[in-house]
């Protein structure tokens, strides 16, 4: 019997185990789900570098962990979440389970609904059969079949008919630091008919915890209805995630991702948009610095189905040291989506010899009357730039960490949210511009 | 002021200033003319520290210490200038911040105090009337979308401010209107006092009928050929550089 049967068969009994404790589990077809998705994973075990959308991301680290779900039961100081908490309508997740000691909900207006999936789960199934009912099927490899099997808790946000929410909804997913601990949250968020949103969803852990976090959210958005959602990672440099959004657009709605991706060992992100109807706009703004051996990899897709859409991505990357990135960006316009506007750029700086980058931009285009572009570039600092810089009496590490600030700039600028965009403006140019002032550089 | 001894150097392994020596006094212009490709830029930034340029062969003295040992931004901060031929945008930094943080960087090594924002901006518009430039080009980002008139303005308005021993101007003239070369030479002239000496590269004359030099050197094939007063100017501008390069040619 080979090593990763080992693993598989780990999994299975982890499930037998776990599964009479899991939400949702006196639920008949929320049961039957789980039972697919694990026999699914069974059948599939973990991507490998020979399947094309993992070619450059090995996950046999994850694999060979083989984590147990979160217990569920760690104990966090609520000092803890200071440093990633907004402003807003907090929930506050931690290893697992949704901590309603920490989590501010605030007072929300009517028709807004903001609950912990596995309180959704036990009280009212049935709204979210939709969403949980058909993903065992959809599962498209290992890790989103293991996280239908173990899902455990998250958030389910619903923004009702044209209600305009002002304060973001903060979700925060953080991981205490038990080592070897494995987390599966699943979110889903619906924001029906002429409603508008702000999201963000917080994933942190402390210094040396190596977790690894499994998370999905799937966003549904309804006929004009427009969310700015915000994915931040920020957990530490050892542990690893493994993430997935997948967003559905209904006509005239408008979907803006911003994904920024500052920590984890090794990190990957899946983005799915489905622009289903005539008029959906999509922005993909995404961000990532790495640094010492991190990985991280940027899985995108947007499907344009149906005429008038538009999509705009953005992806920018910062690779230090022995770090590695990939980004694939697969556009796909189909027959009937005429008059499609895509565009998408992909841009890394590398900052040292030995980081690499990898980026595929795929466009398949079945439509004729489509204005489609693309762009990728890979390059070190400009030395002309540092010059110029270096010529006016700024010392070299204050002129390179100006010109990294300055390369991620205009994706931090796209953000709306301001109290985030600045503070992460703040926390970056900390990052690169340690001790020098910074007045007059952020926004 | 600066002292430049038998100065070769190569750019990409090709020798491309063979043997530069010029003295430069306080208070004085000097012009560095010639041909393009004759060196003139390279000569510029080897003075203000441009690495990728190698120095195989002399010496650069400037006020009394060796210039070549130091960073680009010791330079700047003992007192050299360079206005770039091809000012580099800068998006996502803007106009006011790189002035602020040089102005500090060099007051910091006079022994002066930080400005703080208010004092900055003060001198900062006091010197944006004087280029005659909007201030709305405080907050835009630096050099990007300017024009080539604009970019030249912004460099004379950063020597204008960060007022070095040392402004050396590598073709500030090139791509400027009559009347944008007047602003230019006028920023110049205001700045110039017995103690700030500047060199002045250019490829036409037309910049030293506004800006007098003391003293005008021809450059051809990466050294000094003629060295001169004003006149020299005037005439290389009457029977251009073929007459210098010919007669060069002929007593080699």
């Amino acid at each position: 019997m080979s090593p990763v049967s080992d693993v598989r068969l780990g999994y299975l009994e982890d499930f037998h185990r776990l599964a009479s404790a899991l939400p949702g589990a006196g639920v008949p077809w929320l049961r039957e789900r789980r039972t697919e998705a694990i026999e699914r994973f069974m059948e599939q075990g973990f991507p490998t570098l020979k399947d094309e959308d993992w070619k450059y991301t090995d996950v046999r680290p994850i694999a060979a962990r083989r984590p147990s779900p979160a217990a569920g039961d760690v104990r966090l100081d609520p000092r803890a979440i200071v440093p990633f908490a907004w402003s807003g309508h907090q929930l506050v997740f931690v290893d697992g389970r949704y901590a309603p000691a920490l989590s501010n909900p605030g007072g929300l207006p009517g028709g807004v609904r903001l609950l912990s999936l596995a309180a959704a789960v036990a009280e009212e199934p049935q709204m979210l059969e939709p969403w949980l009912g058909r993903e065992a099927v959809a599962a498209r490899h290992g890790f989103e079949a293991l996280n239908a099997a173990f899902m455990r808790d998250g958030a389910v946000v619903w923004i009702g008919r044209g209600v305009a929410l002002e304060a973001p909804i903060h979700l925060l997913f953080l991981a205490s630091g038990a080592p070897e601990s494995a987390v599966y949250w699943r979110n889903v968020i619906t924001a029906e008919t002429g409603s508008r949103a702000t999201v963000i969803e917080t994933y942190a852990s402390p210094d040396g915890a190596a977790h690894l976090t499994n998370a999905i959210t799937d966003v549904s958005l309804e006929p004009s209805a427009s969310l700015e959602h915000y994915r931040l990672g920020r957990e530490s440099d050892t542990a690893y995630h493994i993430g997935g959004t997948h967003a559905h657009l209904a006509r005239d709605s408008r979907y803006a991702s911003h994904a920024v991706t500052l920590g984890a060992r090794l990190a990957r992100h899946e983005l799915d948009a489905v622009l289903d109807a005539e008029g959906a706009e999509c922005l993909l703004n995404g961000f990532y610095a790495t640094r010492g051996q991190q990985h991280v990899d940027n899985h995108t897709r947007i499907e344009h189905r149906a005429p008038y859409g538009s999509s705009r991505e953005w992806y920018k990357g910062v690779l230090d040291d022995r770090s590695r990135a990939v980004f694939s960006g697969r556009i796909m316009v189909h027959p009937q989506a005429q008059r499609t506007d895509a565009e998408q750029a992909n841009h890394h700086l590398l900052l040292s010899r030995e980081a690499e980058a990898d980026s595929r931009p795929q466009l398949e285009i079945y439509a004729n009357d489509v204005k489609c572009a693309h762009g990728a570039t890979t390059g070190h600092l400009d030395e002309d730039a540092l010059f110029y810089l270096r010529s006016r009496g700024l010392d070299e590490m204050h002129a390179r960490g100006l010109l990294v600030y300055a390369f991620a700039a205009d994706v931090l600028a796209r953000m709306r949210l301001a109290p985030l965009r600045q503070a992460l403006e703040q926390q970056l140019a900390g990052r690169l511009l340690a001790g020098e002032a910074v007045e007059g550089l952020l926004t | 002021m600066l002292s430049i001894t038998n100065l070769k150097v190569n750019v990409e392994r090709k020798p491309i200033l063979t043997g530069i020596a010029i003295e430069v006094k306080p208070g004085e212009v000097h012009a560095i003319m010639g041909p393009n490709g004759s060196g003139k830029s390279t000569l510029a930034q080897v003075l203000a520290g441009r690495e990728q340029f190698e120095v195989v062969e002399g010496q650069v003295r400037y006020l009394d210490q060796d210039l070549l040992a130091l960073k680009p931004e010791e330079r700047a901060r003992r007192g050299i200038f360079l206005a770039f031929q091809y000012p580099v945008e800068i998006p996502g930094v803007s106009n006011i911040y790189l002035l602020k943080s040089a102005l500090n960087a060099v007051r910091q090594a006079r022994g002066e105090p930080e400005l703080d924002a208010m004092d900055f901006l003060d001198i900062v518009k006091d010197k944006m009337k004087l280029m005659e430039m909007p201030e709305e080009f405080l907050y835009r980002a630096v050099n990007e979308g300017f024009s080539g008139g604009e970019k030249k303005r912004n460099e004379i308005l950063q020597l204008a401010l960060l007022e070095p021993r040392l402004a050396i101007l590598d073709e500030t003239d090139s791509g400027l209107d009559i009347d944008a070369l007047k602003v230019v030479a006028n920023g110049v002239n205001s700045l110039r006092s017995p103690e700030r000496s500047f060199i002045v590269v250019t490829h036409y004359q037309r910049l030293l009928d506004y800006i007098t030099p003391d003293r005008v050197h021809v450059l051809a094939g990466g050294r000094i050929v003629k060295s001169g007063g004003r006149e020299l100017a005037l005439e290389l501008e009457e029977r251009g550089y073929g007459w210098i390069e010919n007669r060069e040619g002929a007593s080699a």
